[in-house]
């Protein structure tokens, strides 16, 4: 049976009838074609699928459609300024190579940013935990948890 | 003209795209009148097909069409083709059975394809794939490759009775058993290389799809080599000639190997686009490419090393068992052979190898090339020896490599490589040097104090990279070519868009090999742009694997460019009223010598495309050019790998403490890039020997590990943050000194790593994945002992 789903995605009021069982990322991917959120696993292990609900990272690939009816959503598509600037995360993700083939990308990005808006002076050894649902099989990580270290200390002052 | 970019740590031109949600992987793909592809898979590891009822399934709501072996077979599709050839040692060709596109009458292994179904959604199509009935006769399973040669062992191909692809051989077996005859010492180690999952984190997918108007093919593929893609599928599978069907490989979210090769899933939604007459699209969940994508490694080996008194390496005796799954897939047959016994001997002066590998069919996924394909396998074996060789024979671990290093070059191995250059000592000293192993001690006694144990290990790799020449690979069995090509359009305004055949799904080649044009031709990197897997831009393409883009695509590249500057000097020598042969140019300008005229390159092209005043009688306007580049040797990349872990002994959890890779890659372009491609081959070698290890039920077949629940590749907390360094000793064959840097770190890692966990916990071996479970039993044994 179709549904009328409606929330707000990166400011901008969202709606359309979806199956169902239609799965968040689903959703933003297939009807919004908001492609920027990926799916990477079937058991919400990798988190590339990872957007923010209400200023809160969670996994798209984990909830229905429905259940974030009257949400306020932010997908990678909606980080950067709407002049194109990119986010100080993303930016220190660039400077500091913490991304190779881009596709757990949004997913870091958007996990590291909730991270840092409650942990500004991250240890690196917080840094790894934090990451413990976000699999990438191309940095070793180790550029990445650099990026995060210094994306946090870019949010904190700006 | 600005700084040097050679050399420059560039941030990365392909960043943002990525950074912000606009990269356009396969999946993201979606055509005017998309239809979703799904496949029913084989729940069995190897069962006769009496079978199949559809009706159900093309009754479900959605559903455009079924597909199964029965329509392909009448459609006349062949099945996927193995790219290399070896010659098994009684002079016959390796056994190639047939591996169809959808399953004929039997399945072989779990995940194996038997029908595909086409519906108007994704989830319309895996529902009906659910209601596609199949009737099965069981029949009994072999996993493991010791035991597929075993007398009464299930038969997997009819013209494979006895399970074996192969036995090849490498290396004069008899002067190799007289050497060990007189050795003053012998190691030997029995050990398996573990089977690993590549889990690039994009799944497979492929979007077929067909336009009557022109009667041609387009396929989005998430893929390593679009034209050898192409290439396969049209003139082996389809019979389809090459001009009509376009391969594009946009976006592609890691490879390591997996993404090289033809699989039936791109080929039968092709197809099926045509019989519909709409585009179909599939894309894998991860469980499907856990069971479907092709695995890596699963060697077991036995390998022996004579020595003479003071540790001097005499001849190295080696027989594996290479499991190659239930099908050939495309490059499986050259890696346990070509790609692996030609690296033995290291960087060591051992003047004598042999090696014999057998290679059999087993109810398991295919087996292919996984980031290292061989070399890391090489390695495993060669410095797993060697360290062994040192604690028996107590001489240190670096001492005993030092005894044995090659030092002149070229150096002919006597397992068929050349050697162009290499400086071991150099790595070898740096990683001691950063490693701190003069502090070693200390932290070992402080380890001992907390009640830990601490144990450190080196291996000092080699891999030959490039995977070329084609003349060489031709005469070992390769059944293409092996060269790159690239092309350089220069246009009127002075900016530059580079086509290359080299593949980039993560390496950063929108970067490096716009650095290297930029830099030569003496402008900014933005004006230079690199385009990248799409067949009907590209001239031609071998792509990447084998850590060959810099080293061949780039060669490719900078031989363009030599004929873009060569034409250039004929413009402004024409333009500057001066002989060609007093002409100069460095970086973008042209002079004249012992003159101060000069002309700088954009002027040139500009007079290139707007030829008023022009030397028409000699040169045809434009400034476009292509080159093909087959390189005259691989190149020889090498390095040293010292790791440091500790031990809870109440746990068996192993922690690597400290792990420090020094690598000679020749020449760097972006050693931001390098240093990336480094920590991501580290991470994967340390998850082969710490966490992963593919498991298959011996009694059912069924794969054990087939989620990132069961299989575990490693997380942020499971590695440390890395030490790394380069020397360069830049490689003589190709223009800019380079070797390749993209698997180094998945090669010379599983050594470095178990080599610390055997001195940890006083053992001579220990299986990989080194897990709390394995390293605990180890040491209740010892204790028990």
């Amino acid at each position: 049976m179709a549904v009328r789903v409606s929330m707000k995605i990166n400011g901008k009021a969202a709606s359309a009838e979806v199956e169902e069982r239609t799965l968040l990322v689903t959703f933003l991917r297939e009807t919004l074609r908001l492609t920027g959120t990926h799916v990477g696993c079937d058991t919400a292990q990798c988190g590339a699928c990872t957007i923010h609900l209400n200023g809160r990272a969670v996994k798209s690939c984990s909830m229905l459609a429905m259940q974030a009816e009257g949400g306020d959503i932010l997908t990678i598509e909606g980080v950067a300024t709407a002049d194109g600037t990119l986010h100080p995360m993303q930016a220190a993700f660039k400077e500091h190579h913490g991304l190779q083939c881009g596709f757990c990308t949004p997913g870091m990005v958007m996990n590291a940013i909730d991270f840092a808006k409650a942990n500004p002076h991250p240890s690196e050894q917080q840094i790894r935990e934090a990451l413990e649902g976000n699999l990438c099989r191309c940095t070793g990580y180790h550029n990445i948890v650099k990026a995060i270290a210094a994306g946090a200390r870019a949010m904190a002052t700006s | 003209m600005g700084a040097p970019l050679i050399g420059a740590r560039i941030a990365r031109k392909e960043d943002y795209r990525f950074l912000t949600g606009a990269g356009q992987y396969t999946d993201d793909v979606t055509l005017p009148g998309q239809t979703y592809g799904a496949f029913v898979r084989s729940p069995h590891a190897h069962a006769k097909i009496k079978s199949i009822n559809s009706t159900k399934a093309k009754a479900a709501k959605g559903v455009l069409a079924v597909y199964t072996g029965e329509d392909v077979a009448a459609a006349k599709l062949g099945g996927l083709p193995c790219g290399w050839l070896i010659t098994d040692v009684d002079g016959q060709p390796m056994k190639e059975p047939p591996h169809p596109i959808l399953a004929q009458g039997k399945v072989r292994y779990v995940g194996d394809h038997v029908a595909l179904v086409v519906a108007e959604t994704q989830s319309q199509a895996r529902d009906a794939a659910e209601l596609v009935e199949v009737d099965y006769e069981t029949l009994p399973a072999v996993v493991n490759a010791s035991k597929a040669r075993a007398k009464g062992a299930p038969v997997l191909h009819d013209i494979a009775p006895d399970n074996t692809c192969y036995v090849w051989a490498l290396g004069d077996k008899a002067a190799v058993d007289a050497a060990f005859a007189k050795a003053a010492h012998v190691t030997k180690l029995e050990f398996v290389n573990n089977r690993l999952i590549p889990n690039a984190i994009e799944p497979r997918a492929a979007n077929g799809s067909y336009s009557r108007a022109d009667e041609s093919y387009t396929l989005y593929v998430a893929n390593q080599n679009p034209h050898v893609e192409r290439l396969l599928m049209t003139a082996f599978v389809m019979g389809l000639p090459e001009h009509k069907v376009r391969v594009v490989a946009g976006d592609v979210g890691g490879g390591f190997g997996s993404k090289i090769y033809l699989y039936a899933e791109d080929v039968a939604v092709t197809w099926a686009a045509k019989q519909i007459n709409r585009p179909v699209k599939w894309t894998a969940d991860r469980s499907e490419s856990y069971v479907s994508d092709a695995h890596g490694r699963d060697h077991h080996t036995v390998a022996e090393m004579a020595l003479d008194k003071d540790g001097k390496f005499l001849a190295m005796r080696v027989k594996t068992t290479a499991n190659l799954g239930a099908y050939l897939s495309t490059f499986a047959s050259c890696v346990p052979t070509i790609l692996y016994a030609t690296l033995l001997a290291g960087q060591y002066t051992t003047p004598l190898i042999h090696c014999e590998v057998t290679s059999v069919f087993t109810n398991t996924a295919p087996v292919d090339a996984y980031r290292g394909a061989g070399r890391p396998e090489a390695t495993y074996v060669v410095e797993r020896l060697v360290e062994t060789a040192a604690r028996e024979m107590k001489i240190d671990p670096a001492e005993i490599r030092r005894r044995n290093f090659i030092r002149s070059f070229p150096y002919q191995t006597p397992v068929a490589l050349l050697y162009d250059t290499g400086n071991y000592d150099a790595t070898l000293d740096a990683a001691i040097k950063m490693a701190d192993v003069a502090g070693y001690a200390a932290r070992k006694a402080e380890s001992t104090r907390r009640g830990k144990l601490r144990g450190i290990g080196y291996a000092a790799y080699i891999e030959a990279c490039g995977i070329a020449p084609s003349a060489v690979a031709g005469s070992l069995g390769a059944r293409a070519g092996l060269f790159e090509a690239g092309e350089i359009r220069v246009h009127p305004t002075g900016s530059v868009t580079v086509f290359t055949g080299s593949h980039s799904h993560g390496q950063g080649h929108e970067t490096t090999f716009a650095q290297v044009v930029a830099d030569r031709l003496g402008m900014a990197i933005e004006n230079v742009d690199i385009v990248h897997g799409d067949t009907s831009k590209i001239l031609f393409g071998m792509g990447t694997y084998g850590s060959r883009s810099i080293a061949v695509g780039g060669t490719a590249i900078m031989k363009a460019l030599d004929k873009i500057i060569a034409k250039g000097k004929k413009i402004a020598a024409h333009l500057m009223e001066a002989a060609e042969t007093d002409v100069e140019y460095d970086r973008g300008v042209y002079t004249v010598k012992g003159t101060d005229k000069k002309k700088m390159f954009g002027e040139v092209a500009f007079a290139a495309y707007v030829p008023h005043n022009y030397p028409h009688d000699k040169l045809e306007p434009g400034l476009n050019e292509n080159a093909f580049y087959d390189p005259s040797n691989f190149t020889f990349p090498a390095g040293t790998y010292v790791c440091e872990v500790e031990i809870d002994p109440d746990t068996g959890t192993t922690k690597v403490e400290r792990f420090t890779a020094v690598d000679d890659f020749g020449k760097i372009i972006n050693p931001m890039i390098v240093d990336g491609q480094v920590h991501g081959g580290l991470a994967q070698g340390i998850g082969q020997a710490l966490t992963e290890g593919c498991q298959y039920d011996d009694a059912s077949g069924q794969l054990v590990t087939g989620s990132f629940m069961d299989y575990c590749i490693p997380r942020a907390d499971d590695l440390p943050s890395f030490q790394v360094d380069t020397r360069e000793t830049p490689c003589t064959h190709n223009p800019l000194g380079v070797k390749g840097c993209g698997e180094a770190g998945a090669i010379g890692s599983p050594a470095a790593l178990m080599n610390a966990i055997t001195d940890a916990i006083g053992a001579k071996d220990l299986a990989m994945p080194a897990t709390p479970q394995n390293v605990w039993r180890a040491l209740q044994n010892r204790k028990a002992a």
